[in-house]
């Protein structure tokens, strides 16, 4: 016991202060791509070469990336010739479809402080998955934020769900989002769940949980880091 | 070449054994694809595994009928002593899908059989076991997504059926249905548990839930493209499936990744084991609920996840293999990096597995938990660390090797309780080899190229790429189409083995011991889904 206790005060604290103190990512951090337009000669080479499609590009306008859609593969930079394409830094890519205060009627409580979370595993890669369990951590614990992940979608406010919602599990995804009480959010976790991302349209799946369930907030990423999720998380809560 | 001697003795001994029954087919870098007739299966895989000593390591169906004329079989071998494995190709007529099970010899091959029966519709004579396996009770009958002749982007409608479970019956007997959607931030499965009271007498699981349908997705998609798929299979063992499936190309393309790349491919590989094993070795600990075990584990793998997003890009360690090589250098100032924080981890990771194996209460729950048995680990082919807590010595780094394992010293351990705390006991040892390897590879490499280019492959050309993810050996078949085309892609996670092995390892235990076992295996259902 005394052995334990002693670790315990060695180590310290461990906890990351993201959000308020957003440490800058690694140089070979693969985030959003962009584009430089002075070496960019429009051929259209990371278009046609992107494994998922997330790149577009109109007619005499430089290429952008469609985030919800790009696995951050970095493919689209390896493959340009003339070094247009790079991987940039930036992660923060949560798009909400809706906020709270929008979705929840008029007159009904939004969420308050404490926030409670039920992940739905709908066919994902488990990528999604451990991210979210590093969220439950000593390094990025999100209970310091307001945040608590629960057992049962009876317990929970929002749904985290994962994966392109497999036929496997379309319908248990239903019933999860039918048991869970009003008002609720349903935030699409990882590019598979925001779009299909690499998972192409398929007798096997849905393509992203918008085809099954009504989405909130997307966190696109594959899979997001932990900090782009409590981004995702306090987005949709409204506490940015 | 003792290996080409080698092979041909064992042509030569099939030959003579088999006659006109089995011939060569074609040879691809160190493999040798026989073709066997249909009703010689079940006398050459025996012969091959008891005379031979050839382990049935996956088995393959495939829709040639565009190309030959019939259906496919392949039965991969390999044999750890032969350093090669062995493909046999038996062709099914197309009016007469069916082919002779080989179960009941080689019980490794009872779900490989029951997934072509599914994906294929190709029936193996003999089977023990008529259930469906990949289709859910809902899958109408007679559709086969992996014929050549389905069209992947259809709506399959739902029809009503009753899930096949066997149904234990007698006084006393509660049986437990727990799952898909589980209490926890876990991937889904359902299990059924027929129990008196706590103990466990039956434990049967309905996996497949995050079947993506990604191997028919493959079909005739370009190679390079089917890299992105392989990656995302798994994220736990993302890169071990990247490099198999990256070996298969290049052994297909004739060509090998420069020295360079695959010891950079080593030292990826195994950050990717030491994230997998710290994080799991935590991670058992919640099964007992011992959190300074789960949160200490938690800290130190991540650590390792920011040292490889600080090196790869990537925390999953994605993005970083492309057949023919690397896309990213290891420069010395990076060396220096992972050198620092592997010096760190180590020591705090000593501190903290001292503690957890020295907690009685802990060990009280771990220890004769769970045994998995020699010959049942032996009979399915229970691969990696579980199979080798229970004494089964095997791995793929040294017995088939790749990258640049064959210019590295590390010592393979083994156990022989088969139960948690073996289990427990194996990852340890590994994590410290692991921490060595990697001090090793950063050591011996010399400069260099990092990737060549990949030209044109030949078309129907089959490969097989063999890794030893951190879960155990994986295996990735491949088969090429036209222009630079998948024809047929199959991945035989490491959990695909050993989901029927941990499954023999509940009963006699309590239901409450379950999440312990299950922990201890440390099983991908996306890997066995897919």
């Amino acid at each position: 016991m005394l052995r334990i206790f002693r670790k315990g005060y060695k180590t310290g604290m461990s906890t990351d202060s993201y959000p308020y103190d957003k440490k800058p990512v690694s140089s070979n951090f693969r985030g959003k791509p962009v584009w430089d337009s002075d070496k960019c000669n429009l051929c259209g080479l990371c278009v046609e070469c992107c494994p998922t499609g997330a790149i577009a590009i109109e007619k005499s306008k430089i290429p952008y990336v469609q985030v919800e859609k790009c696995i951050f593969c970095g493919y689209c930079e390896d493959q340009c010739a003339n070094g247009a394409v790079t991987m940039g830094d930036e992660y923060e890519l949560t798009l909400p479809e809706k906020t709270q205060s929008e979705r929840f009627n008029k007159g009904q409580p939004g969420f308050g402080r404490s926030v409670h979370i039920r992940h739905l595993d709908a066919g994902s890669c488990n990528g999604c998955d451990w991210e979210m369990v590093a969220l439950t951590g000593p390094v990025y614990d999100i209970q310091r934020l307001g945040f608590d992940f629960v057992a049962s979608p009876r317990h929970a406010d929002i749904l985290m769900v994962t994966g392109p919602v497999t036929r496997n599990l379309e319908i248990a995804a239903i019933r999860t989002f039918k048991a869970t009480p009003a008002p609720k959010l349903v935030v699409a976790v990882g590019t598979c769940a925001c779009s299909g991302g690499i998972c192409e349209k398929s007798y096997a799946h849905h393509s992203g949980v918008e085809n099954i369930l009504p989405v909130d907030v997307y966190i696109p990423g594959c899979p997001p880091r932990p900090q782009a999720l409590i981004h995702g998380l306090l987005k949709a809560v409204e506490k940015l | 070449m003792i290996k080409n001697n080698e092979q041909q003795k064992l042509i030569e001994q099939l030959n003579e054994k088999f006659g006109s029954d089995i011939e060569v087919l074609t040879k691809v870098c160190s493999e040798i694809i026989f073709k066997i007739s249909l009703n010689q299966v079940q006398d050459i895989c025996l012969f091959m595994k008891e005379n031979l000593g050839f382990d049935l390591i996956s088995m393959i169906g495939n829709d040639e009928r565009e190309v030959e004329g019939h259906f496919a079989i392949y039965y991969i071998f390999a044999c750890y002593r032969r350093k090669y494995p062995v493909v046999l190709k038996a062709f099914v007529e197309e009016d007469k899908p069916e082919f002779p099970s080989i179960t009941l010899l080689i019980p490794a091959a009872h779900w490989y059989e029951r997934e072509i029966r599914d994906m294929l519709g190709i029936e193996p004579i003999g089977h023990p076991d008529t259930r469906r396996l990949v289709h859910h009770s809902d899958w109408p009958v007679g559709l086969f997504p992996l014929r050549r002749d389905f069209d992947p982007q259809q709506v399959v409608p739902r029809y009503s059926g009753e899930d096949q479970f066997q149904r234990v019956k007698g006084h006393g007997i509660v049986n437990i249905p727990v799952g898909p959607i589980h209490a926890g931030i876990i991937e889904p499965g359902h299990f059924r548990f027929s129990a008196v009271g706590e103990n466990v007498i039956n434990l049967e699981a309905q996996l497949f839930y995050t079947h993506r349908g990604l191997e028919k997705q493959c079909q005739d998609q370009s190679v390079e493209k089917a890299l992105f798929v392989s990656e995302r299979i798994c994220a736990a063992c993302s890169l071990s499936h990247s490099t198999a499936y990256c070996q298969a190309v290049e052994k297909i393309a004739g060509i090998q990744a420069p020295e360079r790349a695959r010891f950079i491919r080593t030292v990826a590989l195994e950050l990717e084991r030491l994230y997998n094993h710290i994080g799991d070795v935590g991670n058992i600990c919640a099964g007992a609920g011992f959190s300074f075990g789960v949160m200490h584990g938690a800290r130190l793998k991540e650590e390792i996840m920011k040292l490889n997003e600080a090196i790869f890009g990537s925390r999953f360690l994605r993005g970083i293999n492309i057949p023919g090589g690397v896309r990213w250098d290891l420069e010395t100032r990076k060396k220096k990096i992972i050198l620092e924080v592997l010096g760190s981890v180590e020591k705090d990771f000593r501190e903290v597995a001292e503690i957890i194996l020295s907690n009685d209460s802990y060990l009280d729950r771990v220890e004769t938990t769970g045994k998995l048995l020699h010959k049942t680990a032996y009979d399915l082919h229970a691969v990696g660390p579980a199979a080798r807590a229970a004494g089964i010595d095997q791995d793929c780094r040294r017995d088939l090797p790749y990258a640049a394992y064959d210019q590295i010293k590390f010592v393979i351990p083994t156990y022989t309780e088969g139960d948690v705390l073996d289990r427990i006991n194996i990852r340890v040892d590994e994590i410290y080899e692991s921490i060595g390897i990697i001090r090793q590879a950063l050591e011996k490499m010399q400069e260099g190229l990092i990737r060549v280019e990949l030209k044109q492959l030949p078309a129907y050309q089959v490969a097989v790429g063999i890794v030893e993810s951190p879960r155990g050996e994986i295996v990735h078949f491949l088969m090429t189409g036209p222009n630079n085309t998948v024809y047929r892609y199959m991945v035989r996670s490491a959990s695909y083995c050993n989901w029927p092995a941990l499954l023999t390892t509940v009963p006699g235990n309590i239901v409450p011991d379950f999440p312990l076992i299950n922990k201890s295996f440390e099983l991908c259902y996306a890997c066995l889904d897919r």
